[in-house]
């Protein structure tokens, strides 16, 4: 014990660490176990049969297809967005800034009606998509739709402090050696900007992949076409199917933990990055 | 050395060799602004124009219906519940991790961090394996006539699941940065343990605790995925508003599920105000603190 801990005045860490330890078993730790115990009663072959079902397969390849398609779209415009909101004076900043986070705070649900509304035929942008045979609504397009909206906020959160602290020399330097601003854009301020991208993306693509609330009203969720692997799990759920639903979050689980990995490392990366410049 | 000054021809625009042209800059915020427009600001105004699209009348009837006022109270009650306990274990996490150096407090951090990478279904599911008939202590819990799934406690639970990093992820880089210097010198001086915590690190924690609290709440009222999972959708019992309104918008009542996902959206407005307000707050704090 002596060395678990260095020595310090402060009192409380005993109760602090012990309630810290019991909580995150009891709410976190232990029932997410469950899963992983529960999917052990099966055999591997039996896991593998039902995390390999074409439908399963299908639902998989949308999953990672339109989240994949949904954070590069975050990633281009999200350092568009934190770009214009950093460098550049317009009327009504402020409030553009503060709803840039609109998406963390609106319940999904709402999210995925609302936007259901809107690119169904008859709603405000359906009504000009419709005509050009461009059909979103209960489409695997309308999927990307509802993952580029819960996405936005990530790539510009991230972005933004890291372009904030770029030094205003480094850029002066580079204009005094001959660049013009695409070329100091290019070499000097994207390859800083680039982690802090980076981790903004896969913080998208995580979230996509497990989104349930603002795709099920848009997806229209029809089985090998537009049926996300959540939804999958719900369904089998909902047929009493225990076995199923329990292995397939598993491998969701073990992605989001590769993912949570990756993002650490690209954190990481990005922190040594900015330190060094 | 006099300076020297060169005439430049009448009607020249200095530009800084640092800045992009003046159209490049319009461009830019032009189509940033037209994203942001399509993506957030239309789909919230819409759902204020959906719930009125049928009169005052229908909102509000729609808003006071019996269901839906059970709805709304269920809600709070959850966030009630969900969020306090989040914070005192926001607090108890912060203070082992900020103040003192151990041995796997990395690993400890990742592990806090953890919910926010489950997908919301999973994060229900996982209860359901739990406390269910078909789950661990599913079979004890009905012989003692307890209800966990498809009950409120249910609901609590898989809600203080989703929520738990966010008031400890807020606090943990705050009092990192503060350091223990402050509550050093009030030990030294003799005060006991808790007051050295009421009276030198609540104060200078208090907006970022208000700040994780503010978006903590949000995500409770607002948790779809999760809860859904271990609802069971019984109305005007274990229906919660974001679950009150995919029921009324499944049953084609369009007018009323946007009326309740209206109040939501509210919520989220008023949780945006709040949290720019507490970040000027913070940054207010923070000025004085860094010249010091």
């Amino acid at each position: 014990m002596s060395t678990f801990k260095q020595h310090s005045i402060l009192p409380g860490f005993n109760l602090a660490i012990g309630f810290t330890l019991l909580y995150l078993s009891l709410i976190v730790l232990i029932p997410l176990s469950a899963a992983f115990i529960r999917t052990a009663e099966l055999t591997w072959s039996e896991f593998w049969t039902i995390v390999t079902a074409p439908r399963v397969m299908a639902s998989y390849r949308l999953t990672f297809g339109a989240s994949f398609a949904a954070a590069m779209v975050n990633a281009f415009f999200g350092l568009l967005v934190a770009w214009v909101l950093v460098r550049y004076h317009f009327p009504g900043k402020r409030i553009v800034d503060a709803l840039v986070d609109l998406p963390f705070a609106l319940p999904t649900a709402v999210a995925g009606i609302a936007l259901t509304a809107l690119y169904a035929g008859n709603g405000w942008i359906g009504q000009f998509l419709e005509p050009l045979g461009v059909k979103v609504a209960f489409t695997p397009l309308g999927i990307f739709v509802a993952l580029t909206f819960i996405g936005l906020p990530f790539v510009v959160r991230t972005v933004q402090p890291v372009l904030e602290d770029i030094e205003a020399e480094l850029e002066e330097a580079a204009a005094t050696l001959g660049a013009n601003r695409w070329q100091t854009f290019s070499m000097v301020i994207f390859p800083a900007l680039f982690p802090a991208l980076m981790t903004g993306f896969a913080l998208a693509f995580a979230r996509a992949i497990g989104e349930y609330g603002s795709v099920i009203f848009i997806a229209g969720n029809m089985p090998m076409v537009s049926e996300i692997t959540p939804l999958l799990i719900i369904t089998k759920l909902e047929q009493y199917d225990y076995a199923g639903a329990t292995a397939l979050s598993v491998v969701m689980l073990v992605i989001s933990f590769i993912l949570l990995l990756i993002i650490n490392l690209l954190q990481w990366w990005s922190r040594r990055r900015s330190s060094k410049t | 050395m006099t300076a020297m000054t060169f005439p430049l021809p009448a009607g020249t625009r200095i530009q800084r060799a640092t800045q992009e042209p003046a159209w490049v800059r319009w461009f830019l915020i032009g189509l940033a602004l037209v994203f942001l427009t399509l993506f957030l600001f239309i789909p919230l105004v819409s759902v204020f124009y959906e719930a009125f699209k049928k009169g005052v009348d229908v909102y509000l009837a729609s808003i006071t219906d019996p269901d839906a006022l059970s709805a709304i109270k269920l809600t709070l009650t959850v966030a009630a519940i969900a969020v306090p306990l989040n914070l005192v274990f926001g607090i108890a996490a912060a203070w082992a991790i900020a103040k003192f150096e151990f041995r796997g407090k990395n690993l400890l951090i990742t592990l806090i961090d953890l919910p926010f990478s489950v997908s919301p279904v999973v994060s229900g599911l996982i209860y359901v394996l739990v406390f269910g008939l078909q789950g661990w202590f599913g079979p004890w819990l009905a012989e003692h006539d307890m209800k966990i799934i498809f009950a409120v406690p249910g609901i609590v639970l898989a809600t203080v699941f989703v929520t738990v990093p966010f008031i400890a992820r807020e606090l943990i880089p705050l009092m990192q940065a503060q350091g223990t210097e402050e509550e050093e010198a009030a030990v030294v001086l003799g005060t006991s343990g808790w007051q050295t915590f009421y009276k030198v690190t609540l104060p200078n924690i208090k907006w970022g605790l208000l700040y994780g609290a503010i978006l903590c709440n949000a995500r409770a009222m607002g948790e779809f995925g999760a809860v859904s999972v271990v609802s069971g959708h019984i109305r005007g019992s274990t229906n919660t508003m974001p679950l009150h309104v995919e029921i009324l918008y499944n049953e084609y009542n369009f007018a009323a599920a946007f009326a309740v996902a209206s109040l939501l959206a509210l919520l989220a407005l008023v949780t945006l105000v709040l949290k720019t307000l507490v970040e000027l707050r913070i940054k207010q704090q923070d000025t004085p603190r860094g010249s010091e």
